[in-house]
Order: C-alpha cells, then structure tokens, then sequence
C-alpha cells in the first residue's frame, strides 16, 4: 500500500483533463432527436395499449441512458462515482412496485363502494 | 469526466477498481472535483424528489374511476383550424434537448480552454432554456384559460390538474433556476474568470472550467428529468 499514500490532493488538480471527440457528442444529439421524433410518432399514429406502452417505455429509457451515460459522462466515470449513483434507483423500482398494489387495491375499494355500493 | 491518471496510484479499471477506490482509506472519488460529486449527490436527491411526484401521478391515475384527460387532445395546438396534437409539447421536447447539446458542447470546448466557444454554446443554452420556459408559461395559461384548476378541469378525473401543475411546475422551476446560472456562467466565462482563477461567491475554490462541467451535470438532469415527464405524463 506504499503507492496509496502517495496520491494526495495536489498532485491530482495538476492532470490535465482529457476530451472526447466532438463526433460522440453530435452524434449522441442526433439520436436523441430521432429518438424524440420516434416517441412523438407513438402519440401521432395513436398506438394502444401494449405496443403504445413498450414503445414510450423504450425510447425513455434510450433517451435517459444515452444523456446520462455520454452527456453527463457516466461512461467515463469509474466505477465507484457510477455504482454509488445507480444502486439507488432501485429504490425507485421498489416504491413503483408497491404503490401499483396500492392503487389496485384503492381502484378497487372505489368500485366496490361507490359503484357497486358496498356489501 | 474524471481525470483517469493520478500520479503515484494506480488506477485499476472496473469493479476491481471500485473496490480498490472505496478501500483506499483516501478519497473514494477519485479524480473525481468534489464539487461534481457534490452536483452528483444532489442530483440523486432531486431524482428521489421527481420520482416522488411521478410514482404519485401513477397511483392517483391508477386508483380513479373517473376517465383520464386524453392529453393528446388536451395538448393539441389548432394550425390552421386543424387540431395537432401535443404540438407545443413536440416542440418544447426538441429545444431542451438542443440545449442539452450545446451545453454538452460547451463542457467540452470549456476542457479545451476554448473561451469564446464556450462561452457562447452556454449562452445558446441559456436562451434554449428561456424559450422552454416561455413555452411553459403559454402552456399553462391556454390550460388555465381552459378551466383547468388543482382541484377539478373539464377533461376528465378531477385529479389531473394538481398533479400536472405540481409535476410541470416543479420542473419548470428548475429550468428557471438552470437558465439564472446559465446566464451568471456565461459572464463568468466571457469575463475570463477560469483564466485568471477568480474565486467564486460561495466558494474559495479557484475558478475553473470543472464548473461548467458540474453546471453541464445539472443541465442535462433537467433534460433528463423532462425526457420522464414526456413519457409519462404527456404519451402514457
């Protein structure tokens, strides 16, 4: 562990950041106005249900993982920046699955009392 | 991004890197600007925030009996006498997602210590995001011209203006705030401030390009934020 405690607060702030090519970038903006172009045609040709729903979901989730990964650098990121951030959302994807039970269950106690109108 | 060689430490790749990085009894980021770690944690945060307001639009909207506004029609612009729909809200998509180009240009050209370009693609974003803004406003006063109020509209389930003022205002807010710091950097840019190291307001950190990269972090958040928004709220 010799070389660990080498490293210390100067010597980083000396090295000269590197940049991608200007290409990725462009590119990256090009397909996310394609992609725009494609999530706005799901609503224009009035697709329903299933198909309507996968093709919204797909092209959020292009969307969201191509600005997080090459316009918020994430790509480059090491592991330990881009881990601590990710694990979280699945956090997220916990709340979202037990709030559908939720909103069945309250669908349900709505129909059963206001319109079937109770036991 | 991160600067990838630190003198005197080796940097593995991948996970074995990360658990060289965390067990490295140093920094756990490294080559990571505490600042951008920072814009990092709180981007977390806010992320919680705006899931918090979309999980609740999903149980609101799952649990009513009363039929959803059809936001294709409630969103719809009339060109030319014919109603097109989510017109405003296709356009508002495509210039926040040109800023969010410019911005990523401007984070590079800044690395580059290319002043003069920098310093316009941020001001290019900055009038992206006033446009977005200004659209923002039109949309809600053609809704509230409508009679679309938090507590009842015309279209439909009574629940659907409160959720959309909360979760458009809430983001709308933070374009506001995003073009107020993208108009200050674009001063601080032009005036040279990352050249001569001037020190910030709240900070005794010397200035330098990093900040238009953590500025460039929260930009893009709220293009991010606004592609959830999009799906969800607008084309579900």
């Amino acid at each position: 562990m010799e070389e660990t405690n080498k490293m210390n607060e100067t010597t980083k702030k000396e090295e000269q950041t590197s940049t991608q090519k200007i290409g990725i970038y462009l590119w990256i903006w090009l397909l996310l106005f394609v992609l725009s172009f494609f999530s706005y045609m799901v609503d224009w040709y009035q697709f329903q249900g299933m198909l309507r729903w996968s093709l919204i979901l797909f092209f959020m989730f292009l969307k969201a993982g191509l600005i997080m990964a090459f316009f918020m650098h994430l790509f480059w990121e090491r592991y330990a920046l881009v881990n601590v951030l990710l694990w979280p959302m699945t956090a997220i994807a916990c709340f979202i699955f037990l709030m559908t039970a939720e909103f069945k269950y309250t669908l349900f106690s709505r129909f059963f009392y206001f319109v079937v109108g109770g036991v | 991004m991160s600067e990838q060689k630190i003198d005197g430490f080796e940097l593995k790749p991948g996970f074995k890197g990360m658990a060289s990085d965390t067990g490295s009894d140093q920094t756990m980021f490294k080559g990571v600007h505490w600042g951008k770690a920072m814009m990092w944690i709180f981007l977390l945060s806010d992320t919680f925030v705006f899931s918090c307001f979309l999980i609740s639009y999903m149980k609101g909207r799952g649990s009513t009996i009363v039929d959803w506004p059809n936001t294709s029609e409630v969103f719809s612009l009339h060109v030319g006498g014919v109603p097109v729909p989510l017109l405003l809200i296709a356009i508002m998509t495509f210039v926040l997602i040109t800023s969010s180009g410019t911005m990523a240009l401007a984070v590079k050209y800044g690395y580059e210590k290319n002043r003069k370009m920098c310093g316009w693609l941020i001001l290019a974003t900055a009038v992206g995001g006033l446009t977005f803004v200004g659209m923002q406003v039109f949309e809600w006063s053609k809704l509230i011209h409508e009679g679309v109020r938090p507590w009842g509209n015309p279209f439909g389930a009574s629940q659907f203006g409160s959720f959309f003022f909360m979760i458009t205002g809430f983001h709308g807010f933070h374009v506001s705030i995003g073009v107020i710091f993208l108009f200050i950097y674009t001063y601080k840019v032009f005036a040279g401030h990352y050249e001569s190291k001037k020190r910030g307001w709240f900070t005794k950190m010397k200035g330098d390009y990093v900040e238009i990269e953590i500025l460039g972090l929260y930009w893009h958040f709220v293009d991010l934020v606004w592609v959830f928004i999009f799906a969800f709220f607008y084309l579900w």
